[in-house]
């Protein structure tokens, strides 16, 4: 036996027992995804899964009203045909929302990443992210105070031209969609900015001496080459933007109705929270199947 | 299949004049290497021939056309990048049709020519891929493909072989120089690597801090440089420093030292130069030039034995010799030096 072991130990060298002291590796992963899973679970998954339950509740599981499981919230749009008006609104938003991101956040990330250089462009930066860290209902509030009739819209106008009446849209979709695009805008320009600048500025210049104009790099270089950025932008900005309701509420008024604003009031005001998870879980699959078709579609247009 | 002409081009970045006063001539079917340390200006010389840059001076001409306030997209010129700078999200096939479809040449018509210049680079088969699975070898000459199947009026390299590893770069050497000649195609061609300017071009322009020094056929470039940093800069050179004194120049240890080359008027200070080459280990006959000197380091490099040497007055030598025999010198041996006067070159300093 003992002879064995120092065969052993002169065959394998003393690299062979130092090899039991390592874990298997599938023990380190784990140990290291823990923490991260651990975390997502308490935080995202307990919650999500309760809204869950709550969507088949009969009532708010607070009040003396004994609770019975149903499926009765999930016919709401059903039952109550006025929710179909108020989800195509909350859609109509979100496409005109992202579409106009989509625009301005790419020319601008395009500027950033291909005109600009070093304190210029870090300066640029801060401004785009300045509106970021201050207050989002004071930053839609301020627009109240630019858009009412006689605000700072009106002002500038009649200074040029005294005689003519306000063009104030305030309490109108423009309005919610502007204050929307203003909010979500830094989203749609940061995932483009780091997009593009990742492109090799030689391949820009090929393009253009191989005889693209401008309008060519950019339809036919600059965004196929950026798509991924302009697609997480898009659900970065789509996703938060059907379900908004401080928006809808202060610059649309009494257009604000979306379904942000309706699941909104089920938690706060009518106390049906039933209701409002299972509304939110509608919405959720709404936005997953047009995610689905969006990314096929997208899919088959870049393998051509 | 044009002449290119650049006349009195001058560029300024702030206070830093990158370009001053260059005048000089791409013959039609010629391959000009423009060589020079970084910093010398080549790069934004070959720029402004392909209108990335506007000079603050000057005129580009392109064939008999004034290019100089043409945009680079009309100009009609064929590039290569370093970086290959292929379309990623395209094609081979689409990336070589890419000028095509530009120029109005589109399905049947642009299939045969990308096709066709595929063809040329030896890459048929290759129409289907996705740049992203060539090698770098075979994405250089897809981008060769592409800037030629546009039939550029120039071709333009900036460094393009320098990202390859060193046996690629000799078959792509090969590989540019046959398609050159094939198409006759005025080319200009960037680069730090000496050696790759002496094999390719047919011209060698040689840049220093913003000016050409010294333009001309590779061998005559390095035999007859005619300044002190072209003789540096191209390959290696001694330097030896004297005054003229009847025909021939006095160096400051006393000896004489005969050249072929015109000398100043008896008495000026004259910089010569000879390549370390050229330079051979007495072997007791007799020679115009001769100096004594020490070996101070012998390096092995294989074929080649390079001396370091010293001479009594502390003047550095350096002299490369075949190996035919090994190592058979060593640190400390006292030599002379022997060469013809017809190699000692008077360079302006």
């Amino acid at each position: 036996m003992r002879s064995d072991a120092v065969l052993n130990e002169a065959v394998r060298g003393p690299s062979g027992p130092r090899k039991h002291r390592m874990l298997p590796s599938w023990v380190a992963t784990t140990a290291l995804l823990l923490p991260t899973y651990a975390w997502l679970t308490l935080a995202v998954l307990l919650p999500l899964l309760t809204m869950f339950v709550f969507s088949f509740m009969s009532a708010t599981p607070m009040g003396k009203a004994p609770i019975t499981f149903t499926l009765k919230h999930y016919r709401a749009f059903i039952d109550q045909p006025y929710l179909l008006n108020i989800g195509w609104t909350s859609l109509v938003i979100g496409f005109w929302t992202t579409l106009l991101c989509a625009i301005f956040g790419f020319l601008a990330a395009v500027a950033l990443a291909r005109a600009t250089v070093g304190r210029m462009r870090e300066t640029l930066l801060i401004l785009i992210l300045l509106p970021f860290w201050t207050n989002g209902l004071v930053r839609v509030f301020s627009w109240t105070m630019v858009l009412r009739e006689n605000g700072f819209l009106d002002n500038v106008l009649h200074m040029v031209s005294a005689d003519t009446g306000s063009i104030s849209f305030l309490y109108t979709r423009y309005a919610i969609v502007l204050g929307l695009v203003h909010g979500y805008l830094p989203y749609m320009i940061l995932t483009c900015y780091i997009a593009l600048v990742t492109i090799d500025d030689a391949i820009i210049e090929a393009a253009a001496s191989l005889g693209a104009r401008w309008w060519t790099i950019l339809f036919r270089i600059l965004i196929p080459m950026a798509a991924p950025g302009l697609i997480s932008g898009a659900v970065l900005t789509f996703v938060p933007v059907i379900g908004s309701f401080m928006e809808p509420r202060i610059l649309g008024g009494k257009v604000g109705v979306t379904m942000g604003t309706v699941i909104e009031d089920q938690f706060t005001q009518a106390f049906n929270w039933p209701l409002g998870a299972a509304l939110s879980f509608t919405l959720l699959a709404v936005v997953l199947a047009i995610f689905a078709t969006f990314s096929g579609v997208l899919r088959r247009g870049a393998a051509a | 299949m044009t002449n290119v002409k650049v006349d009195t081009v001058a560029k300024t970045y702030g206070s830093t004049k990158v370009l001053t006063d260059i005048s000089t001539e791409f013959v039609e079917g010629s391959f000009t290497s423009l060589l020079g340390p970084s910093g010398s200006g080549k790069t934004t010389l070959l720029r402004i021939i392909a209108g990335f840059i506007k000079p603050d001076e000057g005129v580009v001409m392109i064939g008999n056309n004034d290019v100089t306030n043409i945009p680079v997209w009309g100009r009609n010129i064929g590039m290569m990048f370093q970086s290959y700078a292929l379309f990623p999200h395209m094609t081979i096939a689409q990336n070589v049709a890419f000028g095509l479809e530009r120029r109005g040449i589109k399905g049947a018509a642009a299939r045969k020519e990308v096709d066709r210049a595929l063809e040329m680079v030896r890459l048929p088969g290759f129409a289907d891929r996705m740049p992203k699975q060539l090698s770098g070898g075979q994405q250089q000459r897809v981008a060769l493909a592409r800037a030629m199947v546009i039939k550029p009026s120039v071709l333009l390299l900036d460094e393009p072989l320098s990202a390859l590893d060193r046996r690629l770069r000799q078959e792509m050497q090969v590989e540019l120089l046959r398609i050159q000649r094939e198409s006759g195609l005025t080319t200009i061609f960037v680069t730090h690597d000496q050696e790759e300017a002496l094999t390719l071009a047919d011209t060698v322009a040689i840049l220093d801090k913003g000016r050409i020094v010294q333009t001309g056929k590779p061998a005559t470039v390095y035999e007859r440089p005619t300044t002190r940093f072209a003789a540096e800069f191209l390959g290696d050179s001694n330097f030896l420093e004297g005054k003229v004194e009847g025909g021939a120049v006095r160096l400051a240890s006393g000896t004489v030292v005969r050249t072929a080359s015109t000398l100043p008027a008896n008495g000026s200070d004259v910089t010569l130069a000879v390549r370390p080459e050229k330079m051979t280990i007495s072997s007791g006959g007799s020679h115009a030039n001769r100096l004594e000197a020490r070996i101070t380091t012998v390096i092995y490099a294989g074929p080649v034995l390079s001396y370091l040497l010293e001479t009594p007055d502390g003047m550095a030598v350096k002299l490369f010799a075949q190996n035919k025999d090994g190592v058979v010198l060593k640190q400390g041996d006292t030599i002379s030096l022997d060469w013809s006067p017809e190699h000692t070159i008077a360079v302006a300093s």
